[in-house]
């Protein structure tokens, strides 16, 4: 068990000083910006006193190396910096809204996304397993030919279409669900699931063509093995083969493929949430990519990023633990 | 959501009498003896699905304007579902019939999937290099002496015109000649994005793959790192940056999109070009070129890159659907291709907001609907081609 420890700490280590580099990375990309955040705040009316005291006020004129690591340390601290529209819209109005921080407009955004990612999941696997299975057990039937059609057509499609398309037929013609999602604090859980329906149907239509299709791959896999052929024998049923003989041991590439999905939830809900006007991350990353907010889009891009390491991190993990041949690595 | 559930459950006694009485009627026959429950359930929902669809597509028929307009596109889909697949089986008849030997028995082997995505993608590649013959108008033109916003259908009495037949948009340019622009430009710029991306990846993972050493480190701890942030979001990062330095440096968005797209992109060829490279390398003609004293380009280029043709093939119809659906979702966003260059993302962003008209005026959603029903179709038949190809490539025969 000592060597699988080993594995994972490596692994752990490994990711830790991708996300470094990473950061790294995004820290350069937005500094290749020309003139800087001082010119941009003042606009036209820029003198070079007011410029070099506003480049003072936030450190501007210190070397590109000491900002980096002002930055990092300030983002491990949880002070992800002040956001350039709002730090201007405070000054230019001479009151504090309160939330002039990063952190502070960043925080009840990545809940309400991590909420629709949540739902989208808790739809998106069991449907997806289910489906998986079905089309596994009646492969190439006409059931087996439709789906796969289906999925290929919902996995090429834009999010954008699906999303109209759903809001077509299932608020427009149809008022089911509401085609926008105002979701606020304080909202009853109920009426906010039911908001968010739409936007996480879209996201489930997306996601779960991938799952269901390596859900299916991988039993038809285990299908030529000796024990299958073995359960078959002994006469059990078809469907008592697959879910439990086949399905336990393909559950190793599944949970993979789920976990990169969701990996993809996070970063795939940025157009999502710009179609439906869901107040999510994805939402403020557009606008400020917009506004031209620099130290939103550099917090909300490490934010992505640093999600999307971690579950690609977990997939790996998980991949290790459930297959006893990369446990014990030649 | 009552009815539904109730609808279901009735399903179900309809299922278990269905295979009661296919029992009795045939006396007992293998097919229906051994048949379970849930695949007597599926035919029965099968049958009822389709059921509805023809109900819907009467009702969409129907006189009443007030419920035709509900299951317009619902009607819209089923025509063309049926016409598409009509053409489809035409096309794949006539590649059978006509043609040399080599393409006939291709046609035979192929599903119809494939060959409508061979007919969709031959008839994007004629509107997009013959757009300029085609539109009715230009792609910036506003046209003098017709009004902005007209309703698309032609109808006058709902404030259409019959010479726009999908409108106009709100500054009066033609929507119809935009979406066929449209092809020329979304689907150009694609293209030559996925070009350079192949280009640049292709040429790299090649190098990496036959010299090695610290080369091959120094690229691929690179493209590592790249690809640990998501393609969308460095995306929109780097666009941000560069819709700073556009207009200092007089270069237009666009080429900055392409350039960044493809150099995002181009670490996943590079992965896999590495990948086949390396097992191509340590093969023994390679050993015999290198003994012959053939350069570093011969290699790469004369012994190489056609062994590794099939799989790259392959891998660019997918890249350029990720790119397609990249420069789509960003012009969505607002920062991919920039007007007045027609562009299918943008118009669905301008125009998006008559779906919600869908009820009273029905013609009103479809132009941005077909703006991205146009990229969702391009994709669709891409995939279904490489799908096919891919298939065939590793004799799954399952």
């Amino acid at each position: 068990m000592g060597n699988v420890l080993t594995i994972i700490l490596q692994r752990l280590a490994l990711g830790l000083l991708t996300l470094l580099i990473v950061s790294i990375v995004i820290f350069i990309a937005v500094n290749l910006l020309p003139g800087d955040f001082a010119e941009s705040i003042l606009g036209q009316g820029a003198t070079p006193e007011a410029v070099a005291s506003i480049r003072k006020d936030l450190g501007l004129d210190q070397p590109l190396v000491v900002r980096y690591f002002d930055w990092l340390g300030g983002v491990l601290r949880g002070d992800l910096g002040t956001s350039f529209a709002q730090a201007n819209f405070a000054s230019f109005t001479g009151t504090d809204s309160g939330a002039t921080t990063v952190a502070q407009q960043i925080a009840p955004r990545f809940a309400n996304t991590m909420f629709l990612a949540m739902i989208t999941a808790m739809i998106a696997v069991p449907f997806s397993i289910f489906l998986g299975v079905l089309a596994a057990l009646y492969r190439n039937t006409v059931f087996d030919r439709a789906t796969n059609i289906f999925t290929l057509s919902s996995i090429s499609s834009p999010e954008f279409f699906v999303a109209y398309i759903l809001i077509l037929f299932l608020a427009v013609l149809n008022p089911i669900f509401p085609s926008l999602s105002t979701i606020f604090e304080g909202m009853p859980l109920i009426e906010r699931v039911e908001r968010s329906m739409l936007p996480a149907l879209t996201l489930t239509l997306v996601v779960t063509a991938h799952m269901m299709r390596m859900t299916r791959a991988a039993i038809i896999n285990l299908l030529a093995s000796p024990y299958i052929e073995m359960a078959r024998l002994k006469g059990l049923s078809p469907m008592r083969v697959i879910v439990k003989h086949a399905l336990p041991n393909a559950l190793a590439p599944i949970i993979n493929v789920i976990a990169l999905n969701l990996a993809y939830l996070i970063t795939g809900v940025v157009v999502v949430e710009v179609v439906f006007v869901y107040p999510g991350i994805g939402q403020l990353f557009v606008d400020s990519v917009q506004n031209r907010d620099i130290p939103v889009v550099q917090a909300c891009c490490l934010i992505f990023a640093t999600a999307f390491i971690l579950l690609n991190l977990t997939a790996d993990i998980m991949s290790i633990l459930s297959n006893p041949r990369l446990r014990h690595p030649k | 959501m009552i009815w539904f559930v109730a609808a279901l459950i009735g399903l179900a006694a309809v299922a278990w009498g269905f295979r009661f009485a296919g029992q009795a009627v045939t006396g007992n026959a293998p097919k229906f003896r051994d048949m379970p429950y849930g695949v007597a359930y599926g035919y029965v929902l099968g049958a009822a699905v389709l059921a509805w669809l023809v109900w819907a597509y009467m009702q969409g028929r129907s006189d009443d304007q007030a419920i035709a307009n509900k299951f317009f596109f619902l009607r819209i889909a089923i025509e063309g579902f049926i016409i598409f697949a009509i053409a489809a089986w035409l096309f794949r008849l006539l590649g059978r019939s006509v043609g040399t030997a080599r393409s006939k028995k291709l046609f035979r082997s192929m599903p119809l999937t494939a060959s409508f995505g061979i007919l969709t993608i031959l008839i994007y590649a004629i509107f997009a290099i013959f757009a300029g013959l085609i539109a009715p108008y230009g792609q910036e033109q506003i046209i003098p002496g017709v009004a902005a916003n007209i309703i698309p259908g032609g109808d006058p009495e709902l404030g259409g015109n019959p010479d726009f037949p999908l409108g106009t948009d709100q500054i009066g340019r033609d929507i119809l000649s935009r979406l066929i622009y449209g092809a020329q430009n979304t689907v150009g710029i694609a293209f030559a994005t996925t070009v350079l991306a192949f280009l640049l990846g292709g040429t790299l993972g090649f190098l990496a793959a036959t010299l090695g050493g610290w080369l091959d480190q120094l690229l691929s701890r690179a493209v590592d790192v790249l690809m640990a942030i998501p393609s969308l979001i460095f995306a929109l990062l780097l666009m941000t940056i560069a819709s700073v330095w556009a207009p200092e440096l007089g270069i237009p968005l666009t080429v900055f999109m392409v350039v960044i797209i493809a150099v995002i992109d181009s670490t996943r060829v590079y992965r896999l070009a590495r990948a086949v490279g390396q097992n191509i390398v340590v093969m023994d003609y390679i050993e015999a070129a290198k003994l012959r004293g053939e350069g570093l380009g011969y290699l790469v280029f004369k012994e190489i890159l056609p062994n590794a043709t099939a799989p790259l093939l392959a891998e660019f119809g997918l890249r350029f659907c990720f790119v397609f659906l990249t420069i789509a979702a960003l012009s969505f966003l607002g920062v991919g291709i920039q007007p007045p260059l027609a562009d299918w993302g943008t118009m669905v962003r301008d125009l998006g907001g008559f779906v919600n008209f869908a009820q009273f005026a029905p013609m009103a959603a479809t132009a941005p609907l077909l703006a991205a029903g146009a990229i969702a179709l391009l994709t669709v038949a891409v995939n279904f081609v490489v799908d096919w190809m891919l298939h065939k490539s590793s004799g799954l025969k399952e």
